[in-house]
């Protein structure tokens, strides 16, 4: 399970205090959206919106990316965190596949040294 | 080229390393202490692959495995974790290159999975193992990794009952 940190959950209750941010997160749920997307359907100016997904994004409930001159919103977690984690655990997965690998490779080679040796005598 | 590294001992511990080399790529690499030939083997003889498939700290136990080996055959793995239902993993081998390549589809997943290519390259009685998963999707690779870990779906969970939680409390929007 992912830990939460006592400081993380603080900044997530801060975050969904708010119900413009839980309308926010309610619609990302849906789909990303931009900023001016936001903005507009929450008739609030560009500046407004851009303060609440701040704080959304600092408790890690929203990540934003900006591909041009639009920043995209998407619901999730810090996603490089997250996904370093991921990555770590099916590294384990298949490190401890082929720990036991190893093992039938090296019956293996013994196997054929011995059949090697009787096939010469 | 690689001369100097075929006289290191072969004590040196091989790492598994895991890189995602694009948003729907996918690469494991590792280096096995025998030739090409033997790693392949343990690959594609089914009483060989379960051997190792399922490590005992996995905490999943193998409950059948079928692999044939051949362009167009299939395999199917199934795994049992405690009381709960057990997970099949099926498909069909595209690409039988005995000793040096393996090209197999994943087709469990319900809108087409990864395409899994092996590669064995064999130096000086190592064997290089390059394992290169293509997901069809940004979405299905996240999914997969997320599936594993169930942590970001049990967050996000976690995330929905909250939000049901506090807007009940909030009253109406």
């Amino acid at each position: 399970m992912v830990q939460y940190s006592n400081t993380r959950l603080d900044a997530s209750f801060a975050a969904l205090s708010d119900a413009t941010r839980r309308g926010v997160l309610e619609q990302l749920g849906r789909a990303d959206a931009s900023i001016t997307d936001l903005a507009e359907k929450f008739h609030m100016t560009l500046t407004g919106m851009k303060k609440h997904v701040g704080i959304l994004e600092q408790a890690g409930l929203v990540t934003t990316e900006k591909v041009g001159r639009v920043r995209t919103c998407t619901l999730g977690l810090r996603r490089l965190e997250e996904e370093a984690a991921w990555i770590e655990r099916y590294r384990q997965l298949w490190d401890a596949r082929f720990d036991e690998l190893d093992k039938v490779v090296e019956e293996l080679k013994l196997k054929e040294k011995v059949d090697g040796r009787k096939k010469r005598k | 080229m690689d001369a100097r590294r075929e006289n290191e001992p072969t004590s040196v511990t091989n790492r598994t390393t895991v890189n995602r080399k694009s948003e729907r790529e996918l690469v494991v690499t590792r280096s096995f202490n025998g030739p090409a030939r033997i790693v392949f083997e343990a690959f594609t003889k089914a009483e060989l692959l379960r051997r190792w498939w399922v490590p005992k700290s996995s905490g999943l136990s193998l409950l059948s495995c079928e692999a044939d080996v051949r362009v167009g055959g299939r395999y199917r793995l199934v795994f049992g974790h405690g009381a709960s239902k057990p997970m099949e993993f099926y498909g069909r081998y595209i690409e039988v290159t005995p000793h040096s390549r393996l090209v197999w589809t994943n087709d469990e997943g319900a809108d087409g999975g990864a395409v899994t290519t092996v590669t064995f390259e064999e130096k000086g009685g190592k064997t290089l193992l390059v394992m290169h998963d293509l997901y069809p999707s940004k979405e299905a690779l996240d999914g997969a990794l997320a599936g594993m870990e169930g942590g970001m779906r049990e967050t996000l969970e976690q995330l929905d009952e909250l939000l049901v939680t506090l807007s009940a409390s909030a009253g109406p929007l």
